[in-house]
């Protein structure tokens, strides 16, 4: 292979490294000493990156040089750390000793606020800002052009690194900042007032996210899904690197770096994917990444579905519900049909959400992988094979249990915050797939085409198919959940060690769940399929997990029901309120934050509380 | 005298186990109270509550006169209240300089404030491996790191706990030593101690805990004469 | 041939000799106690007994089956029961629930997809409150137990596995004084009844003086003394220990004003 090739490759590689590090940098630090996986690390990239492709220009207008360039960099990287600050003392302050998921998903409500007040406040299109002043010719390097802003670049990795390791040397702050990545409550029991460490290492987290972000202005247009985009990659360097662990970032990126620039050579469609491997060898070898500690990582979600007597109501209610619900098409307009369809289908995959999260206490962040899973696998079956429904769903049912399995397999090695992040970035991989492997799935376009087999084609038929199939799936995994299997999953949540000393294979348990979980989810993402007609990799994406998540925060985790009076009710309002504004994200995240901070057991949840309180 | 700690029907709980069942006793100023008492009998637990470090309740919790009940540890630390564990805890990836840095505060009136070269005279050993990271020091000098450390907060009382535990007889007398300066330099102690004869040399009074109940208070000299009870509370 | 042999049992952590050539045998019906001051290593032996830790070196028996290397699930299933420091149980459960998920597993069934839990075995787990003296209390929330009938309910659950030996790690730690010999009182009585060995470590020297047919000594991981209650309460070597080393100071006993 042509050596001046493989050195482009190479030094374009370790400029990715650069500024992944930069941004990865500053999650890790936060988190080593809140201990919060701030989900909205990615958003303040990509406020970043706005404003820098903002304010440079204006600068440059102002006084054309270096100078001003490099300032409007820095100005950017500042105002994001002050943002940072805001969402220290307005958000972080009151969930540091909440549970890891109600941690992510408050901080991804705030990612939610941030998209739609950047395209309030920077406007809809991709804003490409200027080149850096001096640094516009390329310069050759073995007979190949090469941006020299890349070179700047590669650079500015291990300067940040440098300053960073000078920051937490040589002053009282850094200091502290490692003691307290140790051993929080020493660092407090000497005097140290928790509040102000935190909120002065938010600043220097959001500040290197910010200057992450800003750095990219001369490289790539600022546009609307960077956040989520390069979170999914900040966690794989965390994760990789071991929680916490500065150095161990930046070896993480380089080696990251490196593996997407070579990559390509292998699976020209998705270098993610090789990503995705390296993480999984790594965490097989080192479950704590390269530096990480074991004592980080914490436990599963121990807050979940608890015992009640069987009620003699249950069965009548049931019952009644299901009659109710077949005799809807007897009332509803095709519109409320489609609306009742995809209900059903959401309030399924909530609750193959709760299996994993309520009775298992894993808490799984990528669940739209088995979500979409189901959905493509349909999807490809019809194009490909010409299926009719009735093998395709199945087959996407089976695609999404291997998947799970694959997945579970891997996963269930983990437990607490690198399990939540590791679901999500094989989600993350799988929607990069979709994305990029276009001969096959049709990129961004998906698949279109997929309709029901004719006699299921009428949308009364096909609401009652969905009805059956997924009441059906539902009270499967309620019974499943009642069974010994469910129990088991409940005892490993409540206590692994005495699970363990009485004789329960926990990683075997844990794994079957997530292959039925993923199963019942791969149901309704064929049955969406269907429903709509299309795939596309918007199923797959952080989105559709978080919109399971949220549906199971508001009817409540600890109930059985819960999930299911979430779906309907997210979807009744997103169905009312999303055509009235513009701010639809806004408003969801700002709820998803409320219901973290004040309305923690759902809505089914605070109904049974409230009844137990008074009984 | 004046009294500096004062704790009234102190009872703490892990989860949802009680440890502690409503223990009262005080501190003076200026003077050495040991809290004796069998492994597992509460002395760690009575430490960790008067610092806000697990869960307690009391009648009264107070430190120079103004209550301190149910305050964040930090700001018992801030009060000129510091803490020793019983662990040690030092902070294995810093060095012996940087360990000082995490525990200084802003000196207090009437004392002479601690530096680092004050704590280096106390403790020669310290003194010769200022760079040194934690994670490669004995346990003996983690000790004396670990109150070292507390020192640089400029406490008028500290809460010392089991410093004798696991370490080597020899460095035990430097410790020994080291607490008698402390008290000379003003600096009030409640040193929790199972090591009955270490807690014998340098202790005014005794207080004796009994499976998280007060047994015995008194003068050292009156604990040390009484065998039964000896025999009694500290067992074997 | 004992119930439990272990034989040269050895543990470090990053060079620190947390046990070292720790030997010992347990019989049938036998209550042995393993004591020692803090940090003395008797949780690293009780954890390497129990599975949750591997030794470095030496050898574990039970029943003549050498079992060193066995995670803690196997040894549940060759008759180890055991209870925790912190208790440790299903809270979110019904006392009864707690039982029966123990019965569920010993019997294997803990992957069955179908029909409800909480009628299984109930009629057993009943019985196995009964003798711990939890019937009333069956059909409660684990949760809203007082501690020391969390502690009981451990113990009916360790029952569950028809275990031939019984670990407790600090079985009455945490625990009104009043409460801790009643426990004790109940766990020996159980032994006795069904010839079960049970091993276990405990602070309070009443609960040990007691109840332990033996007792084993640790001091910085190694066995210092073996005997029965009344011989270890003598051995000058088991005093030092526990009263502290009297060559430490110069001056020992003399109180200072």
């Amino acid at each position: 292979m042509d050596p001046s090739f493989l050195a482009v490759q190479a030094l374009s590689g370790f400029a990715s490294a650069s500024s992944l590090f930069i941004t990865a940098c500053g999650l890790t630090l936060v988190f080593g000493v809140t201990r919060i996986v701030n989900f909205a690390h990615g958003s303040l990239y990509m406020i970043g990156a706005y404003t820098g492709a903002t304010l440079v220009p204006r600068l440059l207008e102002w006084s054309y040089g270096p100078v001003p360039f490099w300032a409007g960099i820095l100005a950017s990287a500042v105002i994001v750390g002050l943002i940072g600050i805001l969402i220290e003392v307005l958000l972080l302050r009151r969930i540091y000793g909440a549970p890891e998921l109600f941690q992510l998903l408050a901080t991804f409500g705030v990612v939610l606020v941030v998209q739609d007040l950047v395209v309030h406040v920077f406007g809809p299109q991709d804003i490409l800002g200027p080149r850096a002043p001096g640094l516009r010719a390329p310069v050759e390097i073995l007979g190949r052009r090469f941006p020299s802003y890349e070179l700047v670049l590669i650079a500015a990795g291990p300067v940040v690194l440098g300053l960073v390791w000078l920051l937490l040397r040589k002053t009282r702050f850094g200091v502290l900042v490692r003691a307290a990545t140790q051993d929080r409550e020493m660092v407090s029991a000497l005097g140290v007032n928790q509040a102000l460490l935190f909120t002065g290492t938010l600043f220097l987290g959001a500040f290197l996210a910010g200057l992450g972000g800003a750095l990219q202005v001369p490289r790539v247009a600022a546009n609307t899904g960077m956040d989520l985009s390069v979170i999914a990659e900040c966690f794989v360097v965390t994760v990789v690197g071991g929680m916490g662990s500065v150095p161990g970032a930046f070896l993480a990126a380089l080696v990251i770096g490196q593996l997407q620039a070579f990559g390509i050579l292998i699976f020209p469609k998705s270098t993610l994917v090789v990503v995705f491997l390296l993480m999984a060898a790594v965490l097989v070898v080192r479950p704590y990444g390269f530096f990480g500690r074991p004592e980080i990582i914490g436990g599963g979600h121990a807050v979940g579905i608890v015992s009640r007597a069987p009620s003699r109501a249950t069965l009548p209610l049931t019952v009644a519900l299901m009659i109710l619900l077949a005799a809807l098409p007897l009332v509803a307009d095709a519109y409320l049909l489609k609306v009742a369809i995809e209900i059903l289908v959401f309030g399924l995959f909530a609750f193959s959400l709760q299996l994993l999260i309520g009775v298992g206490g894993l808490v799984s962040f990528g669940h739209a992988a088995f979500f979409g899973l189901g959905a493509y696998g349909a999807a490809l079956a019809v194009k490909w094979f010409g299926a009719p429904m009735e093998a395709a769903l199945p087959l996407g049912l089976v695609l999404a249990a291997l998947g799970a399995a694959l997945i579970g397999a891997f996963v269930v090695r983990l437990s607490g915050i690198y399990l939540a992040m590791l679901t999500l970035a094989a989600a993350q991989i799988l929607y990069a797939v979709a994305f990029q492997w276009v001969d096959v799935t049709g990129g961004d376009n998906g698949i279109v085409g997929v309709w029901p087999s004719p006699w299921a084609n009428e949308r009364t038929v096909y609401y009652l198919v969905t009805l059956v199939l997924t009441a059906g799936a539902a009270l499967a995994l309620m019974r499943i959940i009642d069974a010994p299997f469910g129990y088991s999953l409940r005892a490993m949540r409540d206590s692994e060690a005495r699970a363990e000393a009485i004789g329960l294979h926990i990683r075997r348990h844990r794994w079957l769940a997530f292959t039925l979980a993923g199963a019942a989810a791969g149901l309704t993402g064929g049955l969406y399929a269907f429903s709509r007609g299309s795939v596309d990799p918007t199923l797959l994406g952080i989105p559709t997990s978080v919109d399971a998540l949220t549906m199971l925060l508001l009817g409540g985790i600890q109930t059985i029901t819960g999930p299911l009076v979430g779906a309907g009710v997210l979807h009744a309002l997103r169905d009312q309120i999303m055509p009235l504004t513009d701010y639809w994200r806004l408003l969801l995240g700002l709820a998803i934050i409320a219901m973290v901070l004040i309305f923690p057991r759902g809505l089914v949840g605070t109904v049974q509380h409230w009844r137990e309180v008074r009984a | 005298m004046t009294v500096l700690l004062d704790v009234q029907g102190l009872s703490a709980f892990y989860g949802r186990a009680q440890v502690l069942f409503g223990l009262s006793f005080h501190l003076n100023a200026g003077e050495v109270v040991a809290l004796v008492g069998r492994n597992g009998a509460g002395k760690t637990t009575t430490l960790k509550a008067i610092m806000g470090l697990v869960e307690a309740r009391s009648e009264r919790l107070s430190y120079k006169g103004g209550s301190i009940a149910g305050w964040p540890a930090y700001r018992v630390a801030r009060q000129g209240l510091g803490y020793v564990p019983e662990d040690r805890r030092i902070f294995t990836d810093l060095t012996v300089e940087e360990n000082l840095e995490v525990g200084r505060q802003a000196p207090r009136g009437g004392h002479q404030a601690w530096t680092p070269e004050r704590l280096f005279g106390l403790f020669p050993n310290l003194a010769e491996m200022r760079g040194r990271r934690g994670n490669q020091m004995s346990g003996g000098e983690q000790q004396m790191l670990s109150i070292a450390r507390t020192l640089m907060g400029n406490p008028d009382a500290i809460l010392l706990d089991e410093p004798s535990e696991g370490i080597a007889p020899v460095i035990v007398q430097t410790l020994a030593e080291a607490i008698r300066t402390m008290k000379q330099e003003g600096v009030a102690v409640l040193l929790s101690e199972q090591n009955w004869a270490f807690a014998a040399g340098i202790a005014d009074r005794a207080c004796v805990i009994e499976r998280g109940e007060m047994r015995f208070q008194g003068p050292m000299a009156d604990f040390l004469a009484d065998d039964a009870l000896r025999a009694e509370t500290l067992g074997v | 041939m004992s119930l439990l042999d272990v034989q040269g049992l050895g543990k470090s952590f990053g060079g620190v000799v947390a046990a070292r050539n720790v030997r010992f045998g347990l019989d049938r019906g036998e209550m042995l106690a393993l004591i020692g001051p803090n940090g003395a290593g008797k949780s690293t032996v009780f954890n390497m007994i129990g599975g949750q830790l591997p030794p470095d070196g030496g050898t574990v028996s039970l029943d003549g089956a050498d079992i060193t290397r066995l995670p803690p699930r196997e040894r549940f299933r060759r008759g180890i029961g055991r209870t925790f420091q912190v208790a440790q149980a299903f809270l979110s459960m019904s006392v009864a629930e707690n039982v029966q998920m123990a019965l569920i597993s010993h019997h294997g069934e803990s992957r069955a997809l179908w029909g409800p839990a909480r009628t299984r075995h109930r009629d057993e787990a009943l019985s196995l409150l009964e003798r711990v003296g939890l019937a009333e209390a069956a059909d409660r929330p684990c949760a809203a137990l007082a501690y020391g009938d969390v502690k009981r309910v451990e113990l009916a659950v360790a029952l569950a596995g028809a275990p031939k030996l019984l670990l407790m790690d600090e079985p009455t730690a945490g625990m009104a004084p009043r409460e801790r010999a009643a426990l004790m009182d109940l766990t020996a009585e159980i032994a006795a009844r069904d010839r079960i060995g049970v091993l276990f470590t405990e602070h309070d020297m009443d609960v040990v003086f007691g109840h332990a047919d033996r007792v084993l000594v640790l001091v910085r991981g190694e066995i210092v003394a073996e005997g029965t209650a009344d011989a270890i309460r003598e051995n000058p070597r088991v005093r030092e220990a526990y009263l502290g080393d009297a060559h430490a100071l110069a001056a020992p006993g003399g109180a200072r004003p």
